[in-house]
């Protein structure tokens, strides 16, 4: 008989004992804190006062070059830094979310002081319009990645094979541009490489039910056990005809690309970048907004609920697979759209880079972008500060993307949550 | 349940079991897991060999008449093949070629190779066992190597003593480095494949820069080290004519060690209840979080001796590409040892002997050495599938006429 009472005696606890409240999360302040005082120290404080920083914004009519004074502009921008640390301290003491775009502005703030300290005294002007471009250029190859792991976890298998299948993708790339000398039909061909590793991928997932970890990781040597064997075999043999892909063309945008700064950055790529942009977009407004990917999402998270419901969960699990494994084939496209030769092991762990982008946008369209985008510029900035000399090892800036991903991981996402169901394969 | 079960992820629904009596002798060796894993390699060798065939030239020759001359065709793809094979045979086990006691020299090199295999893939497995999956052995290996190095060259210590000092630096940076990982883990949730990837790169470009400065520069103006010291080198076991060295020993008293770790003490027993299942481990008392934490310093230390052992054992010398890809083998080392000591050790030799045999391959069959990666992935790929090595199976087509059904086989 005590079961039917419980309820009332625990109402009777809620409302008589003292107010339960969740633990507030001081991670991200502190985090906040430590970073504005980094900045406030060694990019503003240890800067000599006579040094200059010279920024040059070229694509304009006329290139425009301006100089700032190092240690002062670097000052107002870490007490801005810090200001906006305490705003979140002071937010988070009061229990209001901090909002989505100051982790944004934050980062931005820093990382201008930081470039402003970098090049403090630099004979040489910071290109940035050629610091923005190639941080897009750079992003493409994650950002298709990371959309590709995403297609695939929504649903609910993990691809840790985005590397094989950018792989793939850029040597079926290489190989068909080069055949036909013609940069479109290796554009078209790279979906079709990334596509059927993500076939085999999802073969064993649902019809074998292995673990897709272990699959994908495996995946990943066999892509690059068959590229590098066809390199020293087939290619070798004949690089003129097999192995030198003609570039894909520049397409200016008519009037955007007229535009001083942002023109030249956004609208000046070649096809692949625009094909990027339409890629998120469309699919941030399907994965939310169609049926398709609520039923992505279903299949993803309770595969059961779903089945009931009449949705066939393995049939969605192996469309998205090997659209994923599609979109990963256009990233790898992508990297060798500048008319690179193909090299062994030429994506270098961007796929691996890619999951790590995909996890830190949490599962989302635009957050992969925003994830992405984080990687490609810290990796621009490493190739532009290499040839204009700075005080910082090449290697430690190198090293940057990584430690910030670390940071973001464990400071301000924490505890993502991944689809439900991903990794367990659907039985009837 | 055989050994076969624990590479197939959890299902849903569970597997129908108690009808062990009935089956018959007939299935019970069709089913077996050596069967497995034998018919998963010769599958692997001829899928393999497909490649070989593809890119030879002679091969390609003879196809553009295949219909007019069959005979041209298939021999020369019998050549191709067979001295590839034959080749990596003489380069990995027995060279039949050569002279006296060079004759076994081939599986002392498959031994030596397998060695940082081992020990790193011993790691990995202890974190596949216990839930986490850990990436990050290319980065530990890589500090553990530093860590050797460095107190190969930097101290003079008498014999032993110093070859267990480097070992135990090599340990503990290898523990340190993984223990980033479980910490974070532990502490803020952040998810162990994401950090221990990051680290694998952070650990190359700051090993990178180490070897820049005066702390492991040789003082050229290559990024490699000094050679480390006389006392710090593993001995060799079987004379200066094999490089055959005390490591492999001591990795087979981890793997012992790490057997007694998972099966036998309270410790292993928390980590194997935190891999089965988090929630009810933390319902039963163990301390989750601290388990993650001790499953990453576990699986980084042993990395960290696998770095050791290859610098200490083979190299002598620190370079940045020094862990080669020893950390990514060893993922796929400890997947094919299904994450069991035995397995691990087994399957490290295995590796060793295509890493030992893939240089002759090359030389004297003019096959390119990336072969030996498809043949590792294939291994691996079948041999997570029983069910589809018994689908492409012959025998167990042919075994079908007689009563054997594939359906009742244990997937």
């Amino acid at each position: 008989m005590s079961t039917l009472t419980y309820p009332t005696t625990d109402d009777a606890e809620i409302t008589a004992g003292p107010r339960v409240q969740a633990k507030i999360a001081w991670r991200g302040p502190v985090l906040y804190i430590l970073v504005g005082l980094i900045s406030l120290v060694f990019f503003a404080l240890l800067t000599p006062g006579a040094d200059v920083t010279k920024f040059a914004l070229t694509g304009t009519r006329t290139p425009f070059e301006f100089d700032v004074p190092s240690r002062t502009t670097a000052l107002v921008l870490s007490v801005a830094a810090l200001a906006l640390a305490g705003w979140a301290t002071w937010l988070t003491s009061r229990r209001v979310k901090v909002p989505a775009w100051m982790p944004i502005t934050f980062g931005g703030v820093v990382l201008l002081a930081f470039l402003v300290w970098v090049m403090a005294g630099n004979t040489n002007a910071l290109p940035v319009t050629v610091l923005l471009t190639g941080a897009l250029a750079l992003s493409v190859p994650l950002i298709f990645g990371s959309l590709a792991g995403l297609l695939c976890e929504r649903s609910g298998i993990i691809n840790i094979a985005i590397e094989g299948q950018l792989l793939g993708g850029a040597f079926l790339a290489v190989v068909v541009a080069s055949l036909t000398d013609n940069p479109y039909a290796g554009l078209v061909a790279a979906p079709i490489a990334g596509a059927l590793v993500g076939l085999i991928l999802v073969t064993f997932a649902v019809r074998y039910r292995i673990d897709q970890i272990i699959v994908g990781v495996v995946l990943n040597v066999l892509v690059v056990g068959v590229t590098n064997y066809l390199f020293s075999t087939v290619l070798t043999q004949n690089p003129q005809t097999l192995n030198s892909p003609p570039r894909l063309p520049t397409l200016a945008i008519p009037v955007l690309s007229e535009i001083p700064v942002i023109g030249p950055v956004l609208f000046k790529h070649s096809i692949v970048v625009y094909l990027m942009y339409v890629v998120v977009a469309v699919l941030q407004v399907m994965v939310f907004r169609s049926r398709w990917g609520l039923r992505m999402r279903a299949v993803g998270e309770h595969p059961k609920a779903a089945d009931t419901v009449g949705i066939n969960v393995n049939r969605t699990r192996v469309r998205n697979t090997v659209l994923g494994g599609a979109v990963a084939g256009l990233g790898g496209a992508a990297l060798v759209a500048a008319g690179l030769a193909f090299t062994k092991e030429l994506t270098s762990g961007k796929g691996y880079i890619a999951l790590a982008a995909m996890i830190l946008g949490r599962w989302s369209p635009k957050g992969a972008l925003a994830a992405a985008l984080l990687f490609g510029f810290a990796d621009s900035l490493r190739q532009v500060l290499n040839n204009l000399g700075s005080p910082v090892p090449s290697q430690f800036l190198a090293m940057l993307p990584y430690l910030a991903t670390i940071f973001a991981v464990a400071g301000l996402v924490g505890r993502v949550r991944a689809p439900a169901a991903e990794g367990i394969p659907y039985v009837k | 349940m055989t050994t076969t079960d624990t590479l197939v992820a959890p299902s849903a629904a569970p597997t129908p079991q108690g009808k062990e009596e009935e089956r018959g002798m007939l299935t019970r060796i069709l089913d077996a897991s050596w069967l497995t894993v034998t018919f998963a390699v010769i599958m692997a060798l001829l899928l393999s060999s497909v490649l070989i065939a593809a890119a030879n030239a002679e091969v390609q020759a003879s196809a553009a008449y295949l219909f007019a001359r069959p005979s041209d065709f298939f021999g020369a793809a019998w050549d191709a093949v067979y001295s590839a094979y034959s080749a990596l045979f003489r380069g990995a086990v027995f060279d039949y070629q050569a002279e006296g006691v060079r004759r076994i020299r081939p599986i002392t090199e498959t031994m030596t190779a397998s060695v940082p295999l081992i020990f790193a893939g011993l790691g990995l497995a202890v974190g596949f066992r216990s839930g986490l999956f850990n990436i990050g052995a290319q980065g530990q290996v890589l500090v553990g190597a530093a860590a050797a190095t460095y107190v190969g060259i930097a101290v003079d210590l008498p014999v032993f003593v110093h070859l267990a000092a480097a070992c135990l630096a090599a340990a503990v940076a290898g523990a340190f480095w993984a223990g980033i990982a479980g910490f974070l883990k532990a502490r803020t949730g952040a998810n162990e494949v994401i950090v221990t990837i990051m680290l694998n790169s952070i650990s190359f470009y700051l090993i990178s820069y180490l070897l820049t400065t005066s702390l492991l520069r040789q003082g050229g103006s290559r990024p490699i080290s000094p050679p480390v010291g006389e006392n710090s080198i593993f001995p060799l076991m079987l004379g200066p004519s094999f490089r055959l060295h005390w490591g492999f020993v001591l990795a087979l008293v981890a793997a012992v060690a790490v057997w007694w770790l998972m099966e036998r003490s309270v410790l292993g027993f928390q980590f194997r209840a935190v891999g089965a299942n988090q929630r009810a481990a933390r319902t039963a008392g163990v301390k989750v979080n601290l388990v993650f934490v001790l499953v990453m310093v576990t699986a980084g230390a042993l990395a960290g001796l696998g770095g050791a052992a290859q610098i200490l054992g083979t190299d002598k010398t620190l370079q940045a590409t020094s862990a080669g890809s020893i950390g990514f083998d060893a993922i796929t080392v400890a997947l094919l040892g299904r994450s069991k000591p035995l397995g691990t050790v087994l399957a490290a030799l295995l590796f060793g002997a295509l890493r030992a045999g893939s240089p002759l391959m090359q030389t004297s069959a003019a096959t390119p050495i990336d072969i030996v990666l498809v043949i590792q992935a294939s291994i691996v790929l079948l041999i997570a599938a029983p069910v589809l090595v018994r689908e492409l199976s012959l025998v167990h087509r042919v075994a079908q006429l007689f009563g054997y059904s594939m359906k009742e086989a244990r997937a």
